[in-house]
């Protein structure tokens, strides 16, 4: 009986054990000699140890492929390492913003934070006393009323981008783009102009909304535009055709056919301004109590209130700053999530 | 049989008058899509006119005097408003921070599309999206209470080593709240935008020519020299410029880590620095009318100047991607 040998299946192209030792090793050799360097040199500390083992894997890993190959190959190991690193350092800060923001704010968060103001609470008074309910409701306020004023004009826009295809398109296109680089303070310093200088009204979540009206309306704009592109164009052929009109066609079609990537759009402009600081600062005013009129009488928001905190700088205040910092990264998250789960969701546009 | 005259049917009318329903529709979608120009004209008109004074009497010393100085009512004289030093402190922030961004945002898009392994990419991603949906103001809080600590020790080991360089000389030991503290916090800012839209471009390197230099015997890094480089370049010059003009116009996040003086100073490691908008919100308390007049004017200047640099930014990516 002859047995038939059936080769496995192999990855010729793939690492051998032969040829991954010298990598190993040199793994090994540099971790010993970054110890080494920085025991028995002044070199010390933990950005002392990253900086040496940095230049040691360069070096290494250069030298190897140097002399296992030619200068290509080094210079390749070079900018590989220094690519990985990179790639690295972007992870970094995220982990460490998380992680402080968990730990220094856990321990002012409680339940009591979210039924009381700071009215008649001292800026160094214990963190069981005071909360962010003032800071909790304009913030719930200043969303509502930027949403109301920007989600309408935001789709607007994108709908004359993608529907009329007018003559100006193209120039909107661009200054929407643009107009998304403005910066926050210049979006409050005009409402600031607009509203209480020249109309002379009073600090209001009104007025802090409409600055961040600004703000969200290019961020809506261009993700309805992406979102309405992709609607495929027989969709609106076949509603002409039946004898839509236009605007029965993009009402009764293209906009329900889009309709979770809309709200997906809101969903990310509300996320974009809710933690926004600068133009809050310049039309709120900044009250300390809860109030519960959003057109008049000064109020707060969760970025103002951690803004008013870290300014008094006494312990508890920072405390309180923190707890603040994390209950808008919950908010901010939560609408971060909330547009990743809807734009996951299959089988819709 | 053949005899009988076929007559054509009357020609059906084809209108192309759009209907009334139409008209208002085109009319009110229009009205939207105009509204952004509007509003970007009404932003420049409205902090044109308030700043308008100051701009008129201090003339071009707005932009290249460097003294805030605002008399008491009873001293009787003039003011005089110069946003010099802050315009200089801006592009110095902004240049740190770009020097640190700029490699470490195109390493990183580097290696999400060529190097990482397929299970990193999607987690990746996610960290770089999150990262550019922080708030301003947590960065703010962070850069101050956690990055600044450490940023203080690197900044003295950079003076002890690098001191003989006059930008990291040291006048006085006062190390905390110095441009390279805010340009290191606003280059962790910058990342995501500079990363994401270098992702983007490298993305489009077309597959064909990635794999006729590897043919060739290309190592990966001659690929990325020979092929995405060249072909990239517009749109990470674009990208890095975005980031630019976010770093210009950031508030609140600078204004945490920055220690705003009204001086001009090549020491970047020295307590004192400046940026127009984070200005804006320091004077902006306890400011009087005619103050306030000034700062409209500064940010009629930070419009400008963002607005220009972003145009510009979309302009080089917008062509790097059509081609």
């Amino acid at each position: 009986m002859s047995t038939v040998t059936i080769p496995r299946p192999s990855k010729p192209w793939g690492v051998n054990f032969k040829q991954a030792i010298p990598d190993v090793v040199a793994a090994f050799a540099t971790l010993l000699i970054t110890y080494a360097i920085v025991a028995y040199t002044p070199l010390k500390g933990k950005l002392a140890f990253v900086i040496v083992l940095f230049l040691v894997a360069v070096i290494a890993s250069a030298a190897i492929s140097g002399i296992r190959r030619d200068r290509k190959a080094a210079l390749n190991s070079i900018s590989t390492v220094m690519i990985y690193v990179a790639g690295m350092f972007v992870i970094f800060p995220l982990g460490s913003i998380l992680y402080e923001i968990i730990r220094r704010g856990i321990g002012g968060l409680s339940l009591g934070m979210f039924s009381t103001d700071m009215a008649v609470t001292a800026s160094d008074a214990p963190l069981s006393e005071g909360g962010l309910i003032h800071a909790v409701v304009g913030t719930f306020y200043i969303v509502i009323i930027a949403s109301l004023i920007s989600v309408p004009i935001g789709i607007l826009t994108a709908l004359y981008l993608t529907e009329i295809k007018g003559k100006a398109a193209g120039t909107i296109r661009f200054f929407v783009q643009a107009m998304s680089g403005i910066p926050s303070i210049v979006a409050g310093l005009f409402i600031y102009a607009v509203w209480m200088i020249a109309l002379g009204n009073q600090y209001s979540a009104a007025a802090g909304a409409m600055a961040l009206a600004i703000l969200m309306i290019p961020t809506v704009a261009r993700t309805s535009e992406e979102v309405l592109k992709l609607i495929p164009s027989d969709l609106r052929e076949a509603g002409l055709a039946m004898g839509g009109t236009q605007w029965r066609t993009v009402a009764m079609i293209v906009i329900p056919a889009a309709q979770s990537g809309l709200i997906t759009a809101v969903i990310l402009g509300v996320a974009r301004v809710a933690g926004e600081t600068a133009p809050l600062l310049l039309t709120m005013g900044g009250a300390d109590a809860l109030n519960l009129n959003p057109f008049a009488g000064n109020s707060s928001a969760i970025p103002f209130y951690v803004w008013k905190n870290f300014l008094l700088g006494t312990e508890t205040a920072i405390d309180r700053a923190w707890s603040g910092v994390l209950v808008l990264m919950i908010i901010v998250l939560f609408f971060f999530s909330l547009t990743r789960f809807l734009s996951g969701r299959k089988g819709r546009f | 049989m053949s005899t009988a005259t076929s007559t054509l049917p009357p020609k059906r009318e084809i209108t192309t008058k759009p209907r009334f329903s139409d008209k208002v529709f085109r009319a009110v979608v229009t009205t939207g899509g105009f509204s952004s120009l509007v509003i970007l004209g009404l932003i420049s008109l409205f902090l044109l006119y308030n700043g308008l004074n100051v701009f008129r009497t201090e003339g071009l010393g707005f932009i290249t005097g460097f003294d805030w100085i605002v008399p008491l009512p009873e001293e009787g004289l003039p003011a005089q408003y110069g946003i010099g030093a802050m315009l200089y402190g801006t592009v110095v922030i902004g240049l740190i921070a770009l020097f640190f961004a700029f490699p470490i945002s195109v390493g990183a898009a580097l290696f999400l599309s060529y190097y990482a392994p397929d299970w990193l990419k999607k987690p990746m991603v996610l960290v770089i999206d999150v990262m550019a949906a922080i708030p301003s103001i947590v960065f703010g809080l962070w850069g101050f209470f956690v990055l600044m600590p450490h940023a203080e020790y690197w900044a003295k080991l950079i003076h002890k080593y690098l001191g003989f360089i006059p930008i990291f000389d040291m006048p006085a030991n006062a190390f905390t709240r110095s441009p390279f503290i805010a340009g290191l916090v606003l280059a962790i800012m910058i990342i995501p935008i500079i990363t994401s839209i270098s992702r983007e471009i490298f993305a489009q390197t077309p597959l064909d020519r990635i794999q006729a230099a590897y043919a060739l015997g290309a190592t990966k890094w001659s690929m990325i020299k020979s092929v995405v480089f060249p072909y990239g370049r517009g749109g990470v010059v674009g990208g890095a410029m975005l980031g630019l003009g976010r770093a210009i116009g950031e508030t609140v996040a600078v204004y945490t880590v920055l220690n705003i003086v009204f001086d001009i100073r090549i020491e970047v490691l020295l307590s004192a620095g400046g940026s127009v908008a984070s200005m804006i919100v320091n004077k902006f308390g306890e400011a009087n009318p005619d103050e306030l007049k000034a700062l409209m004017a500064s940010g009629f200047v930070l419009f400008l100047v963002t607005l220009l640099i972003n145009f510009l930014a979309n302009f080089i990516i917008n062509r790097t991607a059509r081609e």
